[in-house]
């Protein structure tokens, strides 16, 4: 896992998807910054945090999107699939490499926190909890988006696919406010990315909610491997 | 150290590979010959658990490597068809990465600097993948498979694309490795696989085809000792020919004569197919003698790889063929052991043995076609 891990950091830096991804994110966020918080003379960075899910959202696919795709086009996979490892690792390496660049583009708060330190006082409870929101639906984002990027061999087709599929689970509120049936609503809301994120940026930290995050992660990984197993057997 | 059984692999209806069973010992170098689509390729990706089968079993060194995946492939260094590089990478890069990858426990440095001098890419360490020529691509992807030294080396047609400086070191390189490595290679060049192998395996159409050393492929092939004739006759017509031809015929030991094309003026050719057991030359000699003919050119002419290549693979898209490929489809057409230094051959061979009697006079009605007016 260590040196899949490694790899693919070095590929985010050499093939540049980390600076596209660095840059973009801290250009959005620092406009949401200034206009959702210092602008209206507040220190609570709740909006800023709540701007930036849509930007999660069609930024990760840019992570994600060459992490398996690539490997099956250029026959690397072949390699990786010889070699003593576990599927699990290959996997996990990949997934924790895009996880720790979305980590280090997000801990970008820190330094607005250090900006409203200046001019007062900032709301940490606040601030650490959306900080800890905005982690957990990137794990849950970026399983998304290396499960579709196993599915192609096109990163551009898992990249459009990873943002399609995210948008669809985003829409997934508006979509269950037309069901009628109860039941069903109640499925889909439960399933809604957004309303869960939505709560921690209004300042509850449910767990119920962390635990789905998490669960999700997992349940798409574990999705990812079974594809990597699967092809074997094809 | 490798052992197959039973290996089938089907994609859909298509059966890539079917039932194939082969052994590997330490210290062996095996080659895989076949025509493009044989099966070579997903033989060996089967081998490097790559892609799974559909049935058999496959051991690497006693460990089934559906089993226990990872100590299985730990005993494999694998250079595919298409070596697994990133280009993006710079040679050195992409090594520590394979070092780490298979968890190499040999010292770093000193490992990867073995590795690059045996390969012939210490020149090109720092260099990105990317920009690497086809022989320096193949061979850092030799190199990884060396990597961590694995006692067991597949090799997927490795010197595709080396020019032929490269390609002599690198069969050297293999047959040096061979001494302690048990090697699996494939190639469809055959001198390649001459130059370097212990043991042939041919597959043709996902079957074992022949399994055994060139010269037992080739003495089971045919059992006859063929050679070619020029003999002068008395006339100096086409006349003399027929005549020859058929005293020929009458010799003991002689199965089959043909009469090839006019080399000479007047003077023919004679291809003639004798058994093994009798040595014919010289009842051919003594013919020829009491005849008052001369024997210009007598030339045994055995079988080379190529031969036995073309005439295995080959041989089912003759017309009249698919007769003969009918018993040979379920079984390998050659399943040859050998045991205390002696060649054993299973009863498949007879089976093949007649396949290849029947298929004679479809070779035969193709050989006269471009043969100018050459008759029996």
């Amino acid at each position: 896992m260590g040196a899949i891990y490694r790899r693919e950091m070095g590929a985010f830096f050499t093939s540049g998807v980390a600076y596209v991804f660095l840059t973009v994110f801290t250009l959005l966020s620092g406009i949401f910054f200034f206009f959702g918080v210092i602008a209206s003379g507040t220190t609570e960075t709740s909006p800023l945090f709540s701007s930036m899910f849509i930007v999660v959202l069609f930024l990760i696919p840019i992570l994600t999107m060459k992490l398996l795709s690539e490997e099956k086009k250029n026959r690397t996979d072949q390699g990786l699939l010889t070699a003593p490892i576990g599927l699990w690792s290959i996997v996990l390496g990949k997934y924790f490499a895009a996880l720790t660049l979305f980590i280090i583009a997000e801990s970008v708060v820190f330094i607005y926190a250090g900006i409203l330190a200046y001019l007062g006082d900032v709301v940490w409870p606040s601030l650490l909890g959306n900080y800890f929101a905005m982690l957990f639906l990137g794990a849950a984002f970026i399983s998304v988006g290396l499960f579709i990027s196993s599915l192609t061999e096109n990163q551009m087709a898992a990249a459009v696919a990873s943002m399609l599929a995210l948008f669809v689970l985003y829409l997934f509120d508006s979509l269950a406010s037309n069901v009628s049936v109860e039941f069903i609503r109640k499925i889909m809301l439960s399933f809604s990315f957004y309303s869960r994120y939505l709560e921690f940026t209004h300042g509850v930290f449910n767990l119920t909610s962390v635990v789905f995050f998490v669960s999700t992660a997992f349940i798409f990984n574990f999705l990812t491997v079974r594809v990597l197993d699967k092809r074997r057997w094809g | 150290m490798i052992e197959v059984r039973n290996l089938t692999k089907r994609y859909g209806d298509k059966q890539a590979v079917n039932d194939i069973s082969f052994k590997v010992e330490k210290g062996e170098i095996l080659g895989f010959l076949g025509p493009n689509g044989a099966g070579k390729s997903t033989t060996m990706n089967m081998l490097t658990g790559y892609i799974s089968s559909t049935s058999g079993q496959i051991l690497v060194n006693g460990v089934d490597i559906l089993e226990d995946p990872i100590k299985a492939k730990s005993n494999i260094g694998y250079l595919p068809e298409i070596p697994p590089l990133y280009v993006d990478m710079t040679v050195d890069a992409y090594l520590g990465f394979m070092y780490d990858l298979k968890k190499c426990k040999l010292p770093r440095k000193a490992h990867l600097k073995e590795i690059c001098d045996l390969c012939k890419i210490s020149n090109v360490r720092s260099r990105l993948i990317r920009n690497l020529s086809k022989g320096y691509k193949q061979r850092v992807g030799l190199a990884q498979a060396l990597i961590n030294n694995p006692p067991v080396l597949i090799l997927d047609e490795p010197t595709v694309g080396l020019d032929p400086n490269q390609i002599i070191e690198i069969r050297t390189l293999i047959k040096k490795l061979g001494k302690n490595h048990t090697v699996i290679l494939s190639s469809h060049i055959l001198p390649e696989i001459q130059a370097v192998c212990d043991r042939i395996i041919i597959i043709n159409k996902g079957v074992v085809a022949a399994d055994g050393t060139a010269e037992e492929i080739a003495r089971n092939i045919t059992n006859e000792h063929k050679m070619t004739l020029r003999i002068e006759g008395s006339t100096h017509t086409a006349d003399d020919k027929k005549e020859i031809a058929a005293a020929l015929r009458q010799l003991d030991g002689i199965k089959y004569v043909r009469a090839d094309m006019e080399r000479e003026k007047g003077i023919y050719d004679y291809d003639v197919e004798a058994d093994e057991k009798t040595d014919v030359r010289r009842a051919v000699n003594q013919l020829c003698r009491d005849k008052g003919w001369n024997i210009l050119m007598l030339q045994l002419s055995d079988l080379t790889l190529e031969d036995i290549f073309l005439k295995i693979t080959m041989g089912d898209i003759m017309p009249g063929a698919e007769k003969a490929e009918k018993p040979a489809k379920d079984k390998p057409k050659f399943d040859l052991d050998i045991k205390d230094g002696e060649l054993v051959a299973t009863e498949v061979e007879e089976e093949a043995k007649e396949a290849l009697e029947e298929n004679l006079p479809a070779d035969q009605s193709f050989a006269d076609d471009d043969n100018k007016g050459g008759e029996e």
